[in-house]
């Protein structure tokens, strides 16, 4: 059996599990946000007012946590009180772990739950939020749910699951350095197409998966979303480990896949021929090469979201921005509190604003065209973030191209489309 | 048996912010959202459909992200099922375990058969679909034994399921 298919068996105590078998798997955590967690409540509601189906307890208030990242700072009235609704519905069912905006740590949901190491190599993680595929990056089996779904988890700790197939991706080479996860994954999703793994899992191996630091690990599993993935994961080894002895102390059982386990199907990837990967508009699966792009005219540069502001994204947007300038307006909202303070204390956050880019509270925000920074009839930008679709960002007639943190800092600089290696010298 | 009158959007990958899009995720309240179904696609939809109405569209209907707004607007506009190529797995779930609406995957050439406006009648437990307008007849792929009795049961919550 592969590692979804074991840790499914092991969640549903089965000796053996085969893609296509449907089980009630039993979950270890659930994650709800601002938009899913008032649409877990107005389920509740729905099921109390029809079917006379009153909630008195949860399953189990230590195995949930909730975050506000959606529609924080508040937008409006209707979204302060999706908050102090979310507030209320924590503290009456005795939710401890609500990340607050404005009160100590918080961030995108999928940021907490490996910043915090709150999800564990071999568990069965479920969210109210369909990048919630990126937190199988630790080993675990991760998927997202809506939010009926989330409501059954939250009365009876367990799911329904069909067995996905196992897709697995092999990355060999040694990396250069204007190549990315975010240059990877797009390049997957561009070869096998927006559906090419619906109600299939991303499983990524190979020599560059291994090397890879954790944080970029999880933009590979993040994106799977955009194939149609149920789940992406990565077997765990030390730099999982690692990563989450920094962490945690709690204990955990990881699962590995078999020698023998059976693959639907293998593709392998030589990094030293990928090329800086722009997704065009309005499809993660519309790619090429950022150079056949160069010249394109921008007006704007995000670094934000899940996807491409984890420390390393940072990280590496900063290493092009040191002593540039940007030319189109530049906007750079880390995914976490934590991570906004680890960027302060490296200097990251002085060498953003140096170059002329504002600085952002952790927020969905923009990638999801919400609030904070929304794009106008169109408005063409470049963004680390996951999605394109029309409308995504803003305006139907906006335009998003997605790229990895370094194209879009090197693009921020040039003010058009520009591979990093050209403003390198 | 089923019977309405087809809105076609001739497409493949209509995803969720188009068909609910992002700003309004922070509204919850089910006829509010009906009025801003498909916006992205075509703001004056809500207008055209009558109760018990089909939505007929390609490949991956419904693909992006796990928004339950996105089957409870359809439904509440009147939409009774979807007619797809495929679904993206998120919305097909959503569709069936809150009960809302009817996710039926047809094949591609039966897609092109069908036209905007055309009156269907649809046969759950025979599998069978018939185009009154056209008087043609099409197949439907069965639901799974699982998602059949979810929805039977009309919805997750009403489903009694053997642990």
């Amino acid at each position: 059996m592969t590692i979804t298919e074991k840790i499914l068996a092991r969640a549903s105590g089965k000796q053996k599990l085969s893609p296509g078998d449907v089980m009630f798997a039993t979950v270890d955590r659930v994650m709800l946000h601002d938009v899913s967690g008032p649409g877990v409540i107005k389920v509740f509601s729905e099921w109390e007012k029809k079917r006379g189906l009153k909630l008195t307890q949860i399953w189990d208030p230590d195995r949930v946590w909730v975050t506000e990242d959606h529609f924080v700072p508040s937008v409006d009235r209707i979204s302060a009180e999706n908050i102090t609704n979310l507030s209320n519905f924590t503290k009456q069912y005795g939710i401890n772990k609500h990340f607050k905006y404005g009160l100590g740590q918080y961030g995108i949901c999928h940021t907490l739950s490996h910043e915090e190491g709150m999800v564990l190599p071999g568990e069965v993680y479920v969210g109210g939020d369909s990048h919630t595929n990126t937190t199988g990056a630790i080993g675990a089996f991760a998927a997202g749910l809506g939010h009926t779904d989330i409501a059954y988890v939250l009365m009876n700790g367990r799911i329904w699951f069909k067995v996905p197939e196992t897709m697995l991706f092999k990355i060999n080479g040694i990396k250069p350095d204007h190549i990315m996860a975010k240059d990877i994954i797009l390049k997957i999703i561009g070869d096998i197409g927006t559906d090419g793994a619906n109600y299939k899992a991303m499983q990524f191996a190979g020599s560059i998966t291994k090397d890879l630091p954790m944080e970029e690990r999880l933009t590979l599993t993040n994106m799977t979303t955009e194939a149609g993935a149920k789940n992406g994961i990565i077997e765990p080894d030390e730099t999982t480990y690692a990563y989450l002895r920094e962490r945690t102390d709690a204990k955990y059982s990881p699962v590995h896949g078999d020698p023998d386990a059976h693959y639907s199907e293998v593709f392998t990837y030589e990094i030293e021929k990928l090329e800086p990967t722009v997704a065009k508009p309005f499809s993660p699966g519309n790619i090429s090469a950022a150079r056949e792009l160069q010249g394109t005219e921008l007006d704007k540069a995000y670094i934000g979201s899940c996807t491409g502001a984890k420390l390393e994204d940072l990280r590496a947007a900063a290493e092009i921005l040191k002593d540039r300038k940007v030319k189109i307006r530049t906007e750079v909202l880390p995914a976490a509190q934590s991570i906004y303070m680890k960027a302060l204390k490296e200097g990251l956050i002085n060498i953003f604003m140096q170059a002329g880019a504002v600085v952002g509270p952790p927020t969905c925000g923009a990638c999801c065209g919400a609030h904070m920074g929304v794009l106008g009839k169109d408005e063409v930008c470049i963004s680390t973030t996951n999605r394109n679709f029309p409308g995504r960002m803003g305006h139907v007639e906006s335009k998003t191209y997605l790229a990895s943190p370094i194209v879009v800092a090197a693009s921020a600089v040039t003010g058009r489309i520009t591979d990093p290696r050209d403003v390198r010298n | 048996m089923l019977r309405g009158r087809v809105h076609k959007y001739d497409s493949d990958n209509i995803d969720t912010d188009v068909i609910i899009p992002g700003p309004y995720l922070k509204i919850h309240d089910h006829k509010e959202l009906a009025k801003h179904a498909m916006e992205g696609i075509d703001p004056s939809f809500p207008g055209k459909v009558s109760q018990g109405d089909f939505l007929v569209a390609g490949n991956n209907f419904g693909c992006g992200s796990s928004r339950e707004h996105a089957p409870i607007a359809l439904s509440q506009t009147g939409i009774k099922a979807i007619l797809a190529q495929s679904f993206a797995r998120i919305f097909y779930r959503n569709a069936v375990d809150g009960g809302y609406l009817l996710p039926i995957e047809i094949e591609k050439s039966t897609v092109k058969k069908i036209s905007d406006g055309d009156k269907l009648e649809i046969d759950i437990a025979n599998n069978k679909i018939t185009n009154i307008t056209k008087n043609e007849h099409y197949f439907m792929k069965p639901f799974p034994e699982l998602i059949a009795k979810i929805v039977e049961a009309g919805g997750l919550i009403n489903y009694k399921a053997d642990y």
